[in-house]
């Protein structure tokens, strides 16, 4: 028998149902595993506390959709009473004095919160390497970054360090590291999941989404912790299907788009290998494919570095150490404490994008970048739109490449943002998408899989997701560590 | 020497009457222990969010509706970013080039003038000042200053505030006195507002500048803060002008800034020059969605349009024959209006029970939000006075009681023995007597000396008490003279 910790969350719930396990049996394995890995990946910013684990799962009422499974959380989400900060120095001392809604359904949905995720500094970032904790460690080589920002969330699930995950995704922040680390990863469609709670980045393009084993799980978690949110603006009131009725369906019948602007010069050969293999897996099992064109892609990129940095200049503006968080000692005056507070407790990624995003607000320069790049996000989203006329899912990789080395992109920032280069076109539509294992490269790293539902796409995605992988074998892999 | 004018335009801050603050359920409440009316979201913690107040975004369009503005089709908010401690967010949510209300007029009016101008001939009071704008935003917290550490108070912070700004129409100090209390007249009627600028309810910036009397161009324009009161408005731009005036006058040029008036000596300090304008980097909020208000918020707000102050005047004056002025006077306050209606319901002379309401109470210092007394017993008592049973000698005897007591005029009357005699038998008899004892007035009234009845009819009204009709012994005396 293989260890309990290396279960799926549905596996899990089964054998917690016919009392095969019990809660707190689930608990210890996972903290003994925690125990055994995280000093190789650094995943966890905060480890669980085991006695209140412990008693956590004794008190999991195991009636409920997630009764006595335990869901590590992003470091950028608030948990009442817990730390959040958002591996930056300057949320070092701040306690959530709520919970975030995603954390609230959660609760009552019988979860048992286990520990803190690292992630790049404030979600800005592809690799965790932009953080006060230090770099997370790819579970299937620990000299490799595990993508980012949310790195560990990805590294715990590809880790078996948790058996499920929260994550936020803003340009790629679940799918790419999800890739990286060989598991699943969903950016579900915005305003799907309540973003209240989640520390805003770009508020117009984050989503908090599941991390998972398998498909199956992504479902699972979706059906808990979407829907309507009187606390959050943009959460639409629209209902939530019972995304695991989706998965009954197989691939038959379902059209599926493969885009010509996503098979570009600079991918690399295994990753363009493996999806193009994984596309003719499709057509294999019954879907058609069907060639589309998402003409405005090129643009994604700059659109994106114009619009989420200006938003978060203005979301980043409340950390200056007057209400919570670090403060510098003794400042001179209040621009000083200002000054010293964000110099000190700001990493250099986040200072560029403020300052970045500042600019482009600026007045004279503010229709030039900020309004011109909101018309172009209309024409991306027009894209997307129009091939969905044409396909129910559109097939990309993920990442144009598998996990790079540690150190290997920190000189130059401009060869990180392309690590997002597939993903971040997703966001600005607003549409959803999930990265799932479709290979590994010879040197045995995973690589991922993206699949893009449109506006609401979140069973279309899931069906195809779970299609494929019933008929492979990638997702039962599991790293030496 | 040129003559010099000046150009005056005013940004008021208004902060409505909700129950709630605009973009969290904090109750929005003046007073209170600092701190106690906060939650995450107007405390701007990490990760929270702000949902709008309706009932804020239907009061702006009220007020938009109660000064002729146009009202937007939709509401979208944007950010306004500045680092200040009061500022939770270090951004606020305000509205930068979609205000929802735009253009419109306060009107002003005599009344609204002050007391010492109402009979300047030189002055129109009827003058229509032209709005810019209003918009919708959310207020800052108060900071407190001490000796070696600051406090701040987050508990107005979030609070649903309207902006209301000038066109540069106000010419005078008192024009812009009479358009704050106008203004602050219209919110009250619309229910909007308290508009208590001692509670911070209402806040009013200048913007004051003056040119040769016939030049186009605007002179430097320079900002008044620190403005508590109405009367401290028009004194600081007294104030201001004779400064900018002087200044001028001597060659030397006037800076932009902001000064801060000080209203224990009466007079503006600098502040801060305003060498290049701040650049807020406005953007639209991408956590609030644009929302419609055509159909839902735009109607509501409609329905609750009520009788306007100059609306109110032309009807008081048909429905209750009541003088121009007592009419403008009644009008000028809701709370007033709506009593006096109550007053006069069943007064058979309706102007008498506004005299009664308008001089004889406000003689006594009460105010109307907290008149004791009953207001069908202002009917009841001009009734008595309009059916001879009391005279008005009586009556004003009558009434501080009643004002004291809140007791029916007609049990007062009882108690205080003071039922007129009309009983003609009785009177006839003190008019004799009167006669009797005054033979040098008969012989005056006899030579001609008409006026002469008025002091037999003293006369009269001492031997009865005070308490016979004067009306009654004036003909019986009238009848006796010249028979």
């Amino acid at each position: 028998m293989s260890a309990l910790y290396t279960e799926s969350v549905a596996s899990l719930r089964r054998k917690l149902a016919a009392k095969e396990i019990t809660a707190v049996d689930v608990a210890d394995q996972l903290l003994a595993r925690i125990e055994q890995a995280d000093g190789k990946l650094n995943a966890y910013n905060f480890k669980p506390d085991a006695a209140k684990v412990r008693a956590a799962a004794q008190a999991a009422d195991l009636s409920k959709p997630l009764g006595g499974v335990p869901i590590a959380i992003k470091d950028v989400i608030n948990v009442q009473g817990d730390p959040c900060t958002c591996s930056s120095k300057i949320l070092q001392g701040y306690t959530a004095p709520y919970d975030a809604t995603v954390i609230k359904k959660l609760r009552e949905a019988g979860a048992v919160l286990v520990g803190r995720t690292n992630m790049d500094e404030f979600a800005m970032g592809s690799s965790t390497e932009n953080s006060s904790w230090g770099v997370t460690r790819n579970p299937w080589d620990t000299d490799r970054i595990p993508g980012g920002s949310s790195g560990g969330s990805a590294a715990v699930v590809g880790g078996h360090e948790a058996f499920a995950a929260l994550g936020s995704d803003t340009g790629g922040s679940i799918r790419q590291p999800a890739a990286l680390c060989g598991c699943v990863g969903l950016k579900p469609t915005y305003g799907r999941v309540s973003r209240y709670g989640l520390v805003a980045f770009a508020s117009s393009l984050d989503q908090i989404g599941p991390f998972t084993k398998t498909v199956e799980d992504a479902a699972l978690l979706m059906e808990v912790i979407s829907g309507h949110d009187p606390k959050d603006n943009t959460s639409v009131n629209r209902p939530v299907p019972k995304y695991t009725d989706a998965l009954k369906q197989d691939l038959r019948g379902m059209k599926l788009g493969v885009p010509k602007e996503y098979f570009i010069s600079g991918i690399d050969p295994e990753v363009e290998a493996a999806t193009k293999a994984a596309i003719e897996h499709f057509a294999k099992q019954g879907a058609e494919i069907v060639d589309i064109s998402l003409p405005h892609t090129e643009y994604a990129c700059a659109v994106y570095y114009i619009i989420a940095p200006a938003e978060a200049s203005a979301n980043l503006a409340r950390f200056e150490g007057v209400r919570y968080g670090n403060r510098v000692k003794n400042p001179k005056d209040i621009l000083d404490l200002y000054r010293s507070t964000r110099e000190q407790g700001f990493g250099p990624e986040v200072k560029r994008r403020i300052i970045l995003g500042t600019y482009v607000l600026s007045s004279g320069y503010y229709d030039a970048y900020y309004n011109r790049a909101q018309k172009v996000r209309q024409l991306i989203k027009r894209d997307f739109e129009q091939a969905f006329t044409k396909c129910d899912a559109i097939l990309t990789p993920t990442s144009p490449t598998a996990a790079f080395k540690v150190g290997e992109k920190t000189s130059d920032p401009l060869q990180m943002y392309l690590a997002d280069i597939f993903t971040i076109a997703v966001n600005l539509a607003g549409v959803c998408g999930i990265s799932i294992p479709c290979g590994f490269t010879k040197s045995k790293l995973p690589i991922g899989l993206q699949i893009i539902g449109a506006q609401w796409g979140e069973e279309n995605v899931l069906r195809a997701a779970h299609g494929y992988e019933q008929t492979t074998e990638w997702h039962k892999e599991v790293p030496q560590i | 020497m040129a003559e010099y004018e000046a150009v005056i335009g005013l940004e008021v801050h208004v902060q409505l009457k909700t129950n709630t603050k605009m973009f969290c359920s904090c109750k929005n409440e003046f007073g209170g222990a600092p701190n106690s009316h906060v939650c995450p979201v107007c405390l701007g913690m990490p990760g929270v969010l702000p949902t709008p107040n309706e009932e804020a975004i239907i009061k702006t369009i009220l007020t938009g509706e109660m000064l002729e503005c146009q009202i937007a089709p939709r509401c979208k908010f944007d950010r306004k970013n500045y680092f200040y401690p009061d500022m939770p967010k270090n951004y606020q949510i305000s509205q930068y080039d979609e205000p929802l209300c735009a253009n419109g007029a306060v009107t002003l009016n005599l009344l609204a003038f002050p007391k010492d101008v109402q009979n300047d001939p030189k002055v129109a009071f009827d003058k229509k000042i032209r709005l810019e704008r209003i918009h919708l935003e959310e207020d800052v917290a108060k900071s407190f200053h001490y000796e070696t550490a600051s406090g701040i108070d987050f508990n107005r912070a979030g609070t649903p505030l309207m902006e209301i700004v000038s066109k540069a129409d106000i010419a005078t100090p008192e024009e812009a006195f009479a358009y704050l209390t106008a203004l602050k007249q219209i919110l009250i009627y619309g229910g909007v507002s308290d508009a208590d600028m001692e509670k911070g309810q209402m806040r009013c910036d200048v913007n004051v500048s003056i040119r040769p009397k016939g030049q186009k161009e605007y002179g430097t324009k320079v900002e008044i803060k620190n403005l508590n009161s109405i009367s401290a408005v028009r004194k600081s731009l007294h104030y201001e002008i004779l400064r900018q005036t002087a200044d001028v006058e001597a060659g030397v040029p006037i800076i932009q800034q902001t000064r801060r008036w000080d209203d224990g000596r009466g007079e503006t300090f600098m502040m801060r020059t305003k060498e290049k304008a701040h650049d807020y980097r406005y953007f639209p909020d991408p956590d609030l969605l644009p929302l419609n208000t055509e159909e839902g918020l735009h109607q509501t707000a409609k329905s609750r349009l009520p009788e306007l102050p100059a609306a109110k005047k032309s009807r008081l004056v048909a429905a209750y024959a009541v003088t121009e002025y007592q009419a403008s006077v009644l009008a000028s306050e809701v709370a007033l209006a709506n009593y006096f209606e109550k007053a006069a319901a069943t007064a058979k002379n309706k102007s008498a029970v506004a005299n009664f309401l308008l001089n004889d109470y406000f003689a006594t210092g009460g105010d109307i939000e907290n008149i004791p007394v009953n207001p069908e017993f202002f009917s009841e008592l001009s009734n008595l006075v309009e059916e001879g049973k009391i005279n008005t000698k009586q009556a004003k005897e009558v009434f501080p009681k009643m004002v004291a007591e809140n007791k029916a005029p007609s049990v007062l009357v009882k108690e205080l023995g003071l039922s007129q005699i009309t009983d003609t038998a009785a009177l006839e008899a003190l008019c004799d007597q009167a006669i009797a004892a005054n033979p040098r007035s008969v012989a005056d009234f006899k030579a001609g000396k008409t006026n002469a009845v008025n002091a037999l009819k003293g006369q009269v009204m001492k031997l009865s008490k005070g308490q016979a009709n004067p009306q009654v012994v004036g003909d019986i005396l009238l009848k006796k003279l010249s028979a």
